[in-house]
């Protein structure tokens, strides 16, 4: 289907993924971070909520032309082992730009909200994915 | 922790990262579950018009989370943006970099500082650059 504007609003149905300490340990020394709390596998990285993967909604794209043009996640405190953490995601905008070398390119910024099981806000991330 | 000055327009100690290697993106790929192939395949890379096998961006972004870790420690991350401008590819040495752009009182005791940091390479490229927040005493 065509990626286009109609496309915002799109949301996912929630998932709930288990911050296991293995996952925790793998992602840590993948990065080369050897600090003890993330060798440990007791408190996670940053960057691990990426590791969330889940389709974003009502988009279906070749992952060959789809470049990651911009991350941020914002946390309320940092996830642990143990954590359950329901995310829902959401494209919150589609736009065209024309790129220097790669022609027509659009833009698709998906939203992800990590919530615990009483709901409580632990992150948010905003993705801008480039289609080309 | 305590001895990095975290006063604005001082840069802080840079974070100086092993070469990237092909195992490490294979690495990554298992532990992030991002297996699209232009990271580890070299045919599926030039398929899709590039030079090579290139790292994942979210790899370099882990580097700057790694480095803003070592700043704040683990529980003092708050934020952190980066966009990608550049690809990264085996073989090439990631050098992460910040400065503190501004201080402020969280009102509870703490602060919050806001810095500029960024991903180069061994050319001096930024890679990844953006912008985070940790929490300081």
């Amino acid at each position: 289907m065509a990626v286009d504007r109609s496309l915002i609003g799109a949301t996912s149905e929630p998932r709930t993924f288990d911050v296991e300490r293995g996952a925790i340990r793998k992602f840590a020394e993948a990065i080369g971070d050897p600090h003890p709390a993330f060798r440990a596998g007791e408190v996670a990285p940053p960057t691990f909520p990426t590791t969330f993967s889940m389709a974003v909604p009502m988009l279906t794209i070749d992952p060959a032309r789809v470049l990651h043009g911009e991350e941020e996640y914002a946390y309320e405190r940092p996830l642990r082992a143990g954590d359950r953490v329901t995310c829902v995601r959401r494209i919150v905008d589609v736009y065209e730009r024309r790129g220097r070398r790669l022609g027509p390119l659009v833009f698709v910024v998906v939203e992800t909200e990590g919530r615990d099981l009483d709901g409580a806000l632990l992150y948010r991330g905003r993705s801008t994915v480039i289609v080309r | 922790m305590a001895t990095v000055m975290l006063v604005p327009g001082e840069a802080v100690p840079p974070l100086v990262k092993d070469p990237i290697t092909k195992v490490q993106l294979v690495k990554y790929a298992g532990a992030s579950g991002d297996y699209n192939l232009i990271h580890t395949d070299l045919e599926t890379a030039r398929a899709a018009g590039l030079p090579g096998i290139i790292a994942h961006g979210m790899l370099s972004m882990g580097f700057l989370g790694q480095f803003l870790v070592g700043l704040a420690g683990p529980e003092g991350v708050r934020r952190l943006r980066v966009r990608f401008n550049a690809v990264v590819r085996p073989g090439d040495v990631l050098t992460c970099r910040g400065t503190v752009t501004s201080v402020r009182d969280t009102g509870r005791g703490g602060r919050v500082v806001a810095l500029e940091v960024w991903v180069e390479n061994q050319r001096g490229e930024r890679v990844t650059a953006g912008e985070a927040e940790v929490l300081s005493a």
